[in-house]
């Protein structure tokens, strides 16, 4: 699908949700209280005394009433998770609230019991941000005691797709870029002297045995032990996500290959474990080889 | 009287998790970021932070310290920045953008160490 076929559908999607309005009032679960009240001013530390004293609740804790709570019940009216299923199947899947506009009518007071509804007021986008590409997403909630509004929200989201995050790329020269020609096709290859047959890695231009300026590489198996390994704490390395152990692997094959021991916990990682190549795809021309415990 | 311009007496508060926890907790937002290290670390956070709702309760609280208790708050928007993290100190600065009958709007911001994590207006009633 080409990029403006799905920002279409996008758009499509959120006239739909527009259009449907204002959803069906969603009740607080408790009426408004004063111990509610006073868990809140305490949390905040404000020692407001007109709260109590009149018996009216703060406006800042006007959501608070109709917040769902611990194991919130999936709402189908809520504009907001609709628009969230579309944006998230587009793949903007991560989110980051922007703008909470609140305007308050007037103070609640103790044993009002508020309902709020909801619309979809606006979707902006495609949008290059510095978190990555993405769309604003606008929503309205308005507070009622019954028929009379007291509260309205404003409240803005950046749904994105996170940015690629950067990666160390290898330095390919005439000696090594067959190896990373390799790796981008699932193959481990080890250099190898043409002459006399020696194997050896890293790759370099001459044979360490015979002298000669003849390499070429035989095709690993894949196979090999953990020889040697840290577990990489610090500094952090784009791309990768501290601790990460680094194995140095003896292959069957006679030579020892350094790279990142996958999901495994520091904990688990030992000398001698079996362990079997695998390949972490970065874009089309660079595959990293890395291993796992087999 | 208060114009125009006025700033308002620069107040700090220190995150600690207490007060994140606290203020989550009363706030009725149970989301796993602002209660449980683990999670919002797995997350791509560096450790819980401040929920939105606090944020805001804060703003108002900074407005009504220094407006008095019988002020009457009418707006708070806001613009979201940086995340809060415990161990961070918030620092809220604000001046009086306009005073119109009886009313004033102030101008508020509140910083940590990695910038700006709120601003915007609150429009309150004077008594």
């Amino acid at each position: 699908m080409s990029a403006s076929f799905v920002d279409a559908s996008i758009l499509d999607e959120a006239k739909r949700i527009i259009a449907a309005g204002e959803s069906p009032p969603r009740v607080a679960r408790d009426a408004v209280n004063l111990p509610m009240v006073r868990n809140w001013l305490e949390a905040m530390g404000d020692d407001n005394p007109v709260y109590e004293r009149d018996g009216i609740a703060p406006p800042a804790m006007t959501q608070v009433w109709t917040m769902r709570g611990l194991r919130p019940v999936p709402d189908p009216h809520d504009p907001l998770a609709a628009m969230t299923a579309v944006l998230d199947a587009a793949g903007f899947t991560s989110v980051v609230a922007t703008n909470c506009e609140q305007t308050y009518h007037r103070y609640l007071r103790v044993g009002e019991r508020v309902a709020v509804r909801g619309r979809l007021v606006d979707v902006t986008g495609p949008k290059r941000t510095a978190l990555g590409e993405g769309w604003f997403v606008t929503t309205e909630s308005t507070w009622y005691v019954g028929t009379e509004p007291v509260a309205t929200m404003l409240f803005r989201v950046l749904k994105y797709k996170p940015a690629p995050q950067a990666v160390l790329r290898p330095v390919a020269s005439p000696d090594t870029e067959f190896f990373w020609a390799g790796t981008v096709k699932g193959e481990l290859r080890i250099w190898r002297c043409e002459e006399c047959g020696a194997l050896r890695h890293p790759p370099g231009p001459s044979c360490p045995r015979c002298g000669a300026m003849r390499p070429g590489y035989v095709v690993a198996a894949g196979t090999g032990t953990v020889y040697s390994y840290v577990v990489h704490h610090h500094p952090q390395v784009p791309g990768r996500k501290a601790p990460f152990v680094v194995a140095l692997v003896e292959l069957p094959e006679g030579v020892r290959v350094v790279g990142e021991l996958l999901d495994c916990d520091p904990a688990e990682a030992r000398i001698g474990a079996p362990v079997r190549v695998d390949f972490v795809r970065v874009d089309a021309s660079l595959s990293l080889p890395a291993w796992r415990l087999s | 009287m208060t114009a125009a311009g006025t700033a308002l007496p620069e107040w700090s508060v220190e995150i600690t998790p207490t007060l994140v926890v606290s203020t989550a907790i009363a706030t009725r937002d149970f989301q796993d970021v602002h209660h449980d290290r683990d999670r919002s670390v797995q997350r791509g956070g560096k450790d819980i932070f401040l929920n939105i709702l606090t944020t805001t309760g804060l703003v108002q609280r900074y407005v009504t310290d220094w407006a008095g208790p019988e002020a009457v708050v009418g707006r708070i928007a806001i613009r979201l920045g940086v995340p809060c993290y415990p161990y961070e100190t918030l620092t809220f600065t604000g001046t009086v953008a306009e005073v119109a009958g009886g009313e004033c709007v102030v101008d508020v911001a509140g910083r940590n160490s990695l910038g700006a994590h709120v601003t915007g207006t609150v429009r309150v009633r004077l008594p």
